[in-house]
């Protein structure tokens, strides 16, 4: 038997009721057309966008398998070479900071804010010179996440110390409690930033080890891979818990230090050469 | 012997406003300053990256320990049985929750963003010293109001004692944890001692009573209430015992400081070489801020003239204020010993090139904010004492109750 199809139009062929006007209301069904395309559209979009954060490294939970580090050779790091420093801020963009009108350099030095710099170092009794970078030391125990009121000063299980900047409320206790002077206040209004590194006025930040590459499964920091360009591999980025990688098998036949090894903070950054 | 009657402040309107007015000025004073380092940031202000914590934070902590020194007077009275001492005991309550609140109004208004106020009370790290303080501070604010009560209320006088005892331990344990915001960084060699703790608490006894000292003769020469020297003499003894008793602490700090080697700089620099931090060590903390009060205090002429006591009193506060800039900002400005037995040549950050101290001065939206603080407090007692019978009518010598009836004096709340 051959199946009729009802008509879509209803002003084709509905059959008329005399007890009841059921004439379709060809606005009502325009109105639930649209509805439905609209709601099609709001919701459709975040199924698209979780199949893609699925399998995405930045979906997976951050495991303890890991604990990333540094391993500093400062007889490698060069005297007056400051790439370490500029590929750090190109990487966060802290060479998008400016001065503010009015302010003078020197206080602008002291107010910006600087993630990594080079220190030169003067042994006192035998007169020999190192250099080195100094950034966030990555502690196992951070003295700076103890002291947060908040919480938003955190330790990632992959052994990363950094900020929550949602809930910075810009107190600055950490910076008192840093034993390294690692981390930076935020003293002006950021005009300009990289979307991989939001930044804001009257929070605190410091190295987080290019946490962002760490999330899309890359394995490296700008520092190590600026200072390795060069040809100088005074920095060496990787785990300290795969007894396989390249900075365990160097830590494990060069004799590395701590710095203010007396707190006993198990640093994720080990030096050798100082 | 007379009952005790408290009586509203009663200076003429005129009057009364202009000094609602001056303060009110103040502390809109402040609170532009306060916009205007939120609205720009810190950069206008001395603050760095070295030297994190500055002026307001001096001011928000000489208001805020000396809050919890100023109920001292009333722990005397109620707690410790000291007749002589309860009339005080209402004026010591307003006094404490106004100090209170204009210090945490100071550390509030200099967070880098004071609109997450919200996430400061809604998210705790129970580890930080500084979350246990936000309780601590809260909890005395519940409980100087509680004490009020029950100084103040027929009702309450069971619960005199009790909530004194509570309050007494809460504000010690208070004035502990502020010191311990700085006891417990062990990466500062300033600080880096538990020794602070026991600091503060002194300190706090010395500079929340001669606060009182100033707003109890200030209210009572305006009115032309009586104070009888007997009663102020007392109080002055016990200014005195509180100054050499936080000089002492003083010197076995640093003593303690300098008997191991790898502070020896340290000390050096903060008493010999720190420039500014020298000066008002020697100058303000030690000569004008304890000698020269500890002076009048037990002069047996100056003593009992009333200039020369509010000028015991005003150089005990600013004394405490140089003590804390010495303390707070001088800790700050030495450098973090990062490479014992090195000397830092060049850096990128200020790492002390050369042993060299990081500079800071305070900027005027920073004082403003702090005076702000202090406005806040000072208007606060202002309208309390106004509205409500918080001071007594007569503290002549022949008025006040003797010790030995401890609380059981007989008290009426004004009628």
């Amino acid at each position: 038997m051959k199946h009729q199809e009802a008509p879509l139009d209803p002003s084709l062929g509905s059959p008329p009721d005399s007890t009841l006007d059921a004439s379709p209301d060809p606005s009502r069904r325009a109105f639930l057309g649209i509805a439905a395309g609209a709601t099609a559209a709001v919701v459709a979009p975040g199924f698209v966008l979780q199949a893609q954060a699925v399998g995405n490294p930045r979906a997976e939970r951050v495991s303890d398998v890991h604990r990333w580090g540094l391993l500093v050779d400062t007889n490698r790091c060069v005297d007056g070479c400051r790439a370490c420093v500029e590929a750090c801020d190109q990487e966060n963009g802290l060479d998008l900071q400016s001065k503010q009108p009015g302010q003078s350099e020197a206080e602008w030095d002291t107010q910006k804010a600087v993630w990594l710099r080079k220190v030169k170092l003067q042994d006192n009794l035998t007169g020999r010179v190192s250099n080195l970078p100094m950034m966030c030391q990555h502690c196992e125990s951070p003295p700076c996440v103890d002291v947060c009121p908040t919480g938003a000063s955190f330790k990632r299980a992959d052994g990363i110390v950094m900020v929550d900047r949602h809930t910075c409320i810009g107190c600055r206790y950490c910076m008192m409690a840093c034993p390294y002077k690692a981390r930076s206040f935020i003293h002006e209004v950021v005009e300009d930033q990289l979307t991989r590194v939001p930044r804001g006025k009257g929070c605190v930040e410091s190295c987080n080890l290019c946490v962002s590459r760490r999330d899309q499964g890359l394995d490296s920091t700008a520092c190590a891979d600026a200072c390795t360009a060069l040809g100088h591999r005074a920095i060496l980025f990787g785990d300290l818990k795969d007894p396989a990688s390249a900075i365990s098998q160097a830590l494990k036949t060069m004799p590395s230090r701590q710095i203010r090894e007396d707190l006993d903070l198990n640093t994720g950054v080990r030096y050798a050469g100082v | 012997m007379k009952r005790i009657v408290y009586r509203e402040w009663r200076i003429p309107s005129e009057r009364y406003w202009s000094l609602l007015g001056i303060l009110a000025a103040v502390v809109g004073l402040g609170g532009l300053a306060a916009l205007h380092m939120e609205h720009n940031g810190h950069w206008v202000t001395g603050m760095s990256n070295a030297v994190v914590w500055g002026m307001p934070h001096i001011f928000a902590v000489m208001l805020i320990i000396s809050a919890s020194g100023a109920l001292n007077i009333a722990t005397i009275g109620t707690v410790f049985g000291k007749g002589a001492y309860k009339p005080l005991g209402r004026l010591s309550g307003l006094l404490a929750s106004a100090l209170l609140v204009g210090g945490l109004l100071i550390l509030v208004l200099d967070l880098g963003r004071p609109d997450r106020l919200l996430v400061a009370i809604t998210h705790y790290n129970f580890r930080s010293i500084f979350a246990w303080n936000i309780y601590l501070y809260t909890g005395f604010m519940v409980i100087v109001i509680a004490y009020l009560w029950s100084m103040a209320d027929r009702m309450g006088g069971p619960f005199v004692k009790p909530i004194g005892i509570f309050a007494m331990v809460w504000r010690l344990a208070l004035t502990a944890g502020t010191g311990s915001i700085f006891g417990f960084l062990v990466a500062r060699q300033a600080f880096d001692t538990a020794f602070l703790a026991p600091m503060f608490v002194v300190m706090s006894f010395a500079y929340g009573l001669a606060i009182m000292l100033l707003v109890l003769m200030f209210t009572f020469d305006q009115e032309g209430r009586p104070l009888g020297h007997k009663l102020r003499g007392r109080l002055m003894n016990l200014l005195g015992t509180f100054v050499a008793a936080a000089l002492f602490l003083t010197v076995i700090y640093y003593l303690t400081k300098v008997y191991g080697a790898k502070n020896y700089e340290l000390v050096s620099w903060v008493l010999f070489h720190g420039g500014i931090y020298s000066f008002l060590f020697w100058f303000g903390w030690i000569l004008m801020g304890s000698l020269a009060p500890l002076g009048i205090i037990y002069h047996p002429v100056l003593s009992h003239e009333r200039n020369w006591v509010v000028a015991a009193c005003a150089l005990v506060i600013l004394g405490g204020m140089a003590s804390l800039y010495v303390i707070i900002i001088g800790s700050q400005a030495f450098p973090l010993q990062m490479f014992p037995g090195h000397t830092i040549i060049e850096s990128g950050f200020f790492d002390g090139v050369n042993g060299e101290a990081a500079s800071y001065w305070a900027t005027i939206p920073e004082v403003l904010l702090g005076l702000g603080g202090i406005a806040v407090a000072l208007l606060i007692t202002a309208v309390g004492v106004r509205v409500l019978q918080f001071l007594p009518e007569s503290l002549a010598d022949g008025d006040v109750p003797p010790d030995d009836l401890g609380h059981a004096a007989p008290e009426l709340a004004g009628t």
